[in-house]
């Protein structure tokens, strides 16, 4: 083939979290409240979910609000300005605009225009999806610094007479910063979805179907409970346990296992399965944050990074599983 | 070869055992899981994929909720494995 050729993209050899940043809403609500409205008890809410409380988005807090405080910290604990940003990813499912993205508005907030910017549907597993696309994009060449940020305020899709999620969900955001490395800071993803089981955990009805009509059909989110308990623990444990061989470690090898925080129950059957030894640090900030769904591995690697559960550079397990249903899985250097 | 209905009850009950500390003589055919052993829906979940490992059979999710006693599990495990 004659004439001009075009120019290949070249990126970074390796990729890392430089920094993680959280934003939890101030208002916190206990079991005892939700049960004000469902006919249940703080301690049946413990026993199933390990959830004692969870915080809840004031009124006029929106995705985008708590997903721009989120990721400032994470820039600045990088050592970055916006500006240094090309790139923004919003992991959420809660954003309550089908267009235009929270990623944009929060990307010109922070001042970080014209950086790219989109949202990612991929549930509880949205801030796995986005490290790994953010890892591949500065590795090709298309983004030297990429925040990922996962954002949700799952209060406002949360049916609070519905005795079988009321409890379960909690609103926050979790930000990192991707970048550059001497080193691989990441590992291989092990990521995929299964479609057949679309109808597992799901908004009651479609944007079509509401309308605004009536509360009764508001795309509230709805689960089935032990369909979910039982592919999270025993089909995505062994999916944990992958990306784990695929970095080339070993469970002995890790400093902490960070998984969705949907239930503690289900944190507690993947432990078990995967056979972690007692050193390694099990993130539980569930207990405090409920269900965040994208948001909840950021706002648990930032907890326990503040609490000192593991070092910074130690390696740690995280895996993201929720409504898709979708998967991803990977070990990464805490920040 | 097909386990019987006496080897299926006792093994369901080591399941039982491991997963709730129940002692393996309070799980009887009469018994419900929910109402007389206190067993809640994920640690049926539990007891069930346990006893597809040990019994070599599939319980579809949406047969667990007809599981009501041990009776229903081990009738329903004695015809899956036929």
């Amino acid at each position: 083939m004659s004439g001009p050729r075009i120019a290949p993209s070249t990126g970074a050899a390796h990729t890392r979290l430089l920094s993680v940043g959280a934003y939890r809403p101030q208002r916190v609500v206990t079991n005892d409240e939700i049960c004000e409205r469902i006919d249940s008890s703080d301690q049946w809410i413990r026993e199933r979910s390990g959830i004692v409380t969870r915080r809840w988005a004031a009124p006029d807090e929106s995705v985008s609000d708590m997903a721009e405080a989120a990721a400032r910290v994470a820039v600045e604990r990088a050592g970055l300005v916006p500006s240094d940003i090309d790139a923004v990813l919003v992991a959420t499912v809660t954003h309550p605009w089908q267009t235009p993205s929270a990623a944009a508005l929060v990307a010109h907030r922070l001042g970080a225009s014209p950086a790219a910017a989109l949202d990612l549907s991929a549930a509880c597993a949205g801030f796995c999806y986005g490290l790994s696309l953010a890892s591949d994009m500065i590795r090709g060449g298309s983004a030297r610094h990429v925040l990922v940020i996962g954002a949700e305020k799952l209060s406002d899709f949360t049916d609070v007479t519905d005795r079988s999620t009321a409890f379960i969900f909690g609103d926050g955001a979790g930000a990192v910063v991707v970048g550059p490395s001497d080193r691989p800071g990441i590992g291989p993803t092990v990521w995929g979805t299964d479609g057949a089981q679309w109808d597992a955990i799901r908004n009651r009805t479609s944007w079509l179907d509401y309308r605004g009509e009536d509360d009764a059909t508001w795309p509230h989110l709805t689960m089935a409970g032990q369909t979910v308990f039982r592919w999270a623990v025993w089909q995505m444990s062994p999916m944990a346990r992958k990306a784990l061989d695929a970095a080339g470690l070993s469970p002995e090898d890790l400093a902490a296992f960070v998984p969705h925080q949907a239930n503690a129950r289900i944190i507690d059957g993947m432990v078990k399965l995967l056979g972690l030894p007692a050193h390694v640090h099990v993130a539980r900030d569930v207990a405090q944050s409920g269900n965040t769904s994208a948001a909840s591995i950021p706002l648990a690697m930032d907890r326990l990074l503040a609490e000192g559960s593991a070092p910074s550079g130690s390696p740690a397990l995280l895996i993201g599983f929720g409504a898709g249903l979708a998967y991803a899985a990977q070990v990464v250097e805490l920040p | 070869m097909a386990f019987s209905e006496q080897e299926i009850l006792s093994g369901l009950a080591e399941i039982v055992n491991e997963e709730t500390g129940l002692a393996v003589d309070a799980v009887q055919l009469d018994k419900s899981f929910t109402d007389d052993l206190d067993i809640d829906s994920l640690s049926m979940m539990t007891i069930v994929v346990n006893a597809e490992e040990k019994f070599g059979v599939r319980i579809p999710d949406d047969d667990v909720k007809n599981l009501k006693t041990v009776g229903d599990a081990v009738s329903y495990i004695q015809t899956a494995q036929a």
